[in-house]
Order: C-alpha cells, then sequence, then structure tokens
C-alpha cells in the first residue's frame, strides 16, 4: 500500500474552500443574473454600472477567488463522481488531468478575463 | 474456503435513497462549474461594452438557458444547504475554549450566507 | 396481532450453492423477540443447519450484524414487531465476503484495525506509583463519542466507498483512531499519521455519511474522518511552507 499523503491535502483543501465559496456566494449571484434579470423579475443594472462595480480591485479579486476555488472544487468532487459513481478509477490518469487540468485552464481564463476588463 | 462476494451494480446509487441523494450532491459540482463560465461570459461580455452586455443580456433570456439556470439553482442550492448542514460534523470551533454546539456553526453559515447575499444584491442593484 | 412472522433467510452452502438463495421460515412473532431470536428459533426447532454470529444478544458485542430488509443491523437490537406483518429479509452484511449463510469473513476489517494502533501510545510511560493520567470531563468528551465503537462493522457495510475500493482503511478504524488521537492522555497522532494520511485513509472517503446514520452506538465515524481530512492537510501544508519543522 502506498502510504505517502502526495497531493490529496492541498487538492481537498482547495476542495472545501471552494465548495465554501461557492456554498455562500453562487446562490445570489445566480438567482439574480441566470433568474431575476432574464425573467424579468428585477431590472438588470445598466453597463456603466456593472463596469464601475466589476472594475473596482476588490471585486476582480474577489470574483477571481470565486472561479480559482469553485472550479477545483468541481475538479475534485467530479473526480470522485467518476471514481464512484461511475466505476471509473482504472482511468483515473486521464480524470486527473480532465478534472484538475480543466480547473486550471479555467482558472487562467478566468484571470485573463479580470485582468484586461 | 471458497466465499462468495456479492457483485457490486454499476449504478450502486440507485438501491438507496441516501446514495441517491448523495450523487446528486456530489453532480452539483458540475452546476457549480456551469455557474463559473457563465459568469466569465458575462464579465467578457460587460468588459467589451454595452451592446455585448446587452446581447448577454437577450442570450440570458432565451428559454434553454434560463432552463438550465434554474436547474443550476436548485443544484446549487442542495450543494449549499448540504454544506452548511454538515459543516459542524467538519469542523470544530472553540470559543473561549468551549467547543460551540453544532446548531450555533449551522446557524453561523447561513448567518453569513445571508449578509454576503445582501451585500451582493446591494452592490449589483443599489 | 399475527402471532408468526415469516424470516426470508439468505442460505449460502457452498458445497451446495455458487450464490445464496433465499429460504422462508415462519417463526412466532412475540412482542419482545428480536430478528436474532427468530434466527435461534429457526435453528433450534426449524433448520439446525443455519449458520449466523451472534453472543451477548445486548447491543455490546458487536457480532451479530446482519442486513434486515436492506439495513445493516444489530439483529439482536432489531425487533420482529417493527416489521409485522412481515416478511422480514435477512441477509449476511453487504461489502464482506460470505463465508457460510449468515456468517461473514472480517479478516480485512481485523487486519486493517491495528494499522491505526487504536491504543494509548506514550513517548514515555510513567512508573505505576505516579498514579494515573488525569483527565478533566472536557478531555473526555472530546473523545468519548468515539470510544463508543463496538467494532461491529456495520459502518463498513454502509459504505459505498469500501465496496469499491476495498483497501480503504474505513470508517470504524479511522473513527477509533481520532478517538485515540483526541484523547490527553495519548501521545501516537504522529505515529497513526502515515496510515490515516495515505490515499488508502481519509482521502479516500467521499463523505457519503452512511456510517454515521448505520451506527448502532451513535458514533460519527463520518465527521470524524472529516475532522482528521482538516487537522491532515492544514498540517501537511504547514510541513510544505516549513519544511525543516518538526513537531
Amino acid at each position: 500500500m502506498n502510504r505517502r499523503p502526495g497531493p490529496e491535502p492541498l487538492l481537498w483543501m482547495l476542495f472545501s474552500s471552494g465548495g465554501m465559496v461557492a456554498a455562500l456566494m453562487i446562490p445570489i449571484l445566480l438567482f439574480l443574473f441566470g433568474i431575476a434579470f432574464p425573467l424579468g423579475l428585477l431590472s438588470p443594472p445598466d453597463h456603466s454600472h456593472l463596469f464601475a462595480v466589476l472594475r473596482n480591485p476588490i471585486t476582480r479579486l474577489v470574483l477571481f477567488g470565486l472561479c480559482a476555488l469553485a472550479l477545483f472544487h468541481w475538479a475534485h468532487r467530479f473526480r470522485f463522481t467518476l471514481y464512484d459513481g461511475l466505476q471509473l478509477k482504472r482511468y483515473g490518469a486521464p480524470i486527473v488531468v480532465l478534472c484538475y487540468g480543466g480547473a486550471v485552464v479555467g482558472t487562467v481564463i478566468a484571470a485573463v478575463l479580470l485582468i484586461r476588463l | 474456503m471458497s466465499t462468495y462476494q456479492r457483485p457490486l451494480a454499476l449504478f450502486w446509487w440507485l438501491e438507496r435513497r441516501s446514495y441517491l441523494l448523495f450523487v446528486l450532491r456530489e453532480l452539483s459540482a458540475v452546476f457549480v462549474a456551469w455557474f463559473v463560465v457563465y459568469l466569465l461570459l458575462l464579465v467578457n461580455a460587460v468588459s467589451d461594452g454595452a451592446a455585448s452586455y446587452q446581447e448577454f443580456l437577450d442570450w440570458s433570456g432565451r428559454r434553454w438557458v434560463v432552463a438550465v439556470n434554474v436547474l443550476a439553482m436548485l443544484f446549487v442550492l442542495l450543494h449549499a444547504i448540504t454544506w452548511f448542514g454538515l459543516a459542524p460534523r467538519a469542523m470544530v470551533i472553540r470559543v473561549r475554549g468551549r467547543r460551540l454546539p453544532p446548531v450555533q456553526v449551522v446557524a453561523a453559515h447561513y448567518l453569513a450566507w445571508l449578509v454576503l447575499s445582501a451585500v451582493v444584491a446591494w452592490l449589483v442593484l443599489r | 396481532m399475527a402471532d408468526e412472522i415469516t424470516l426470508e433467510v439468505a442460505r449460502y452452502r457452498p458445497e451446495l450453492e455458487s450464490e445464496p438463495v433465499m429460504e422462508s421460515f415462519q417463526v412466532p412473532l412475540r412482542e419482545h423477540w428480536a430478528v436474532l431470536d427468530g434466527l435461534t428459533y429457526v435453528k433450534d426447532q426449524l433448520d439446525g443447519t443455519l449458520s449466523f454470529r451472534w453472543s451477548c444478544r445486548m447491543g455490546i458485542c458487536g457480532s451479530c450484524g446482519m442486513t434486515v430488509n436492506g439495513e445493516p443491523q444489530l439483529s439482536c437490537a432489531t425487533f420482529l414487531t417493527d416489521y409485522a406483518p412481515g416478511p422480514v429479509r435477512v441477509e449476511p452484511l453487504r461489502n464482506f465476503p460470505v463465508i457460510r449463510d449468515l456468517v461473514i469473513d472480517i479478516d480485512d476489517f481485523m487486519t486493517k484495525l491495528p494499522e491505526v494502533k487504536p491504543w494509548i501510545i506514550r513517548d514515555v510511560h510513567s512508573p505505576v506509583e505516579e498514579g494515573e493520567y488525569l483527565q478533566t470531563p472536557q478531555e473526555l468528551d472530546e473523545y468519548q463519542q468515539f470510544s463508543m465503537c463496538i467494532n461491529c462493522m456495520l459502518c463498513y457495510s454502509a459504505c459505498p466507498v469500501y465496496s469499491l475500493e476495498p483497501d480503504f482503511i474505513g470508517p470504524a478504524a479511522i473513527a477509533l483512531a481520532q478517538r485515540y488521537n483526541l484523547d490527553s492522555r495519548d501521545e501516537g497522532a504522529e505515529e497513526r499519521r502515515a496510515v490515516l494520511s495515505s490515499p488508502e485513509g481519509i482521502w479516500a472517503c467521499t463523505f457519503v455519511g452512511e456510517c454515521s446514520a448505520a451506527c448502532p452506538k451513535g458514533v460519527d465515524p463520518a465527521g470524524a474522518i472529516q475532522r482528521y481530512k482538516l487537522t491532515a492537510a492544514t498540517r501537511s501544508i504547514k510541513d510544505l511552507l516549513m519544511p525543516r519543522s518538526r513537531r
């Protein structure tokens, strides 16, 4: 049996902080931008206001943290869902690349989009 | 000694309600990832100017996009509720040497949720 | 109330069957009879070849775990009247190889348990003349819940990760390791760390939570595992940042 901890502690830390941020922040953001504005329950903010809010360095930092951690949260959970839920652990290596690789790519994209804002 | 090992069904999580709920909870992560994509599309649209922001708003009103977001909302709520519910079992919080009872840990999470949601709503809608 | 109830019992006799078959028995439905009493009635009155394990009949020895109507249960603490009018389906505990009828092979658990060193470890044992190792009620409270484990293995039977990943050290062993890690008299946390924080230890667990739901003694192994994840993760990040500091 392999007794070395390896990267699991770090991945779990990212997973659980991502889970916390996602639980705290996503419901309200998704409700506003995904449901309330599209369905006309509330009127969406105009462009200049939203642009100003998003350009604030604190907003950008918070959104970057949210995107990065939420993606690593997804990567970790999805990896284990594929391992256990679909019994695909024998394809462990490609799954790891797909999940955490996807999270890394998504994090880079988020950084670029938020920096050039 | 010839022993018998019960075979495991591929979809073993259909055999018990609690297992099914567990798999649904884990699948919520897919919708968390979807939200990140959606948020980045919004950020990209806003940074491209008023016209492309309007395009995003039109696109987000399409029936299938709203449907995906409503479904995502249900899964994200499942995630938030199960996450807060399990939190006191994963962490022990001490205040002045005394262990905080689980109910208070859960309550603190919901309180933080409420406050943060209010702040976000205020920032966006003000 | 009907005076009889049907027990559908899984039979596996390797010399007769290649996989278990169900056999029905009519047993008296008495108010204070547990499933185990029904099985004892079958063995005494109807079919002496039925094999099952039991010892104390009072929910403390942990030998009579079985799957009753699909749920892992102590058969001595599960009452027939709760299942009336029946039938009651009695099968061996899931996730373990079946040796015969309701008897399972527990070797895997018995091998894993000592790996986490579930006993008090001291750097230096103080001589008996110096008296007991004292402990306050608060210190007792830290681990008492986990000390209620009776090694009945119902948690292993309920755990889907254990069924998928036979190398997983499993709920009870990790909860018992935590029982000693959290004991103020113990100094063995470091010795337990390598096994607990290996991929077959805490990191395999996905917090399904069924182990805690199944525990007949109110232990929360799932909680113990998540708490240890936090401890181990904090610790290994500290090691990463300050590789030279020890303990």
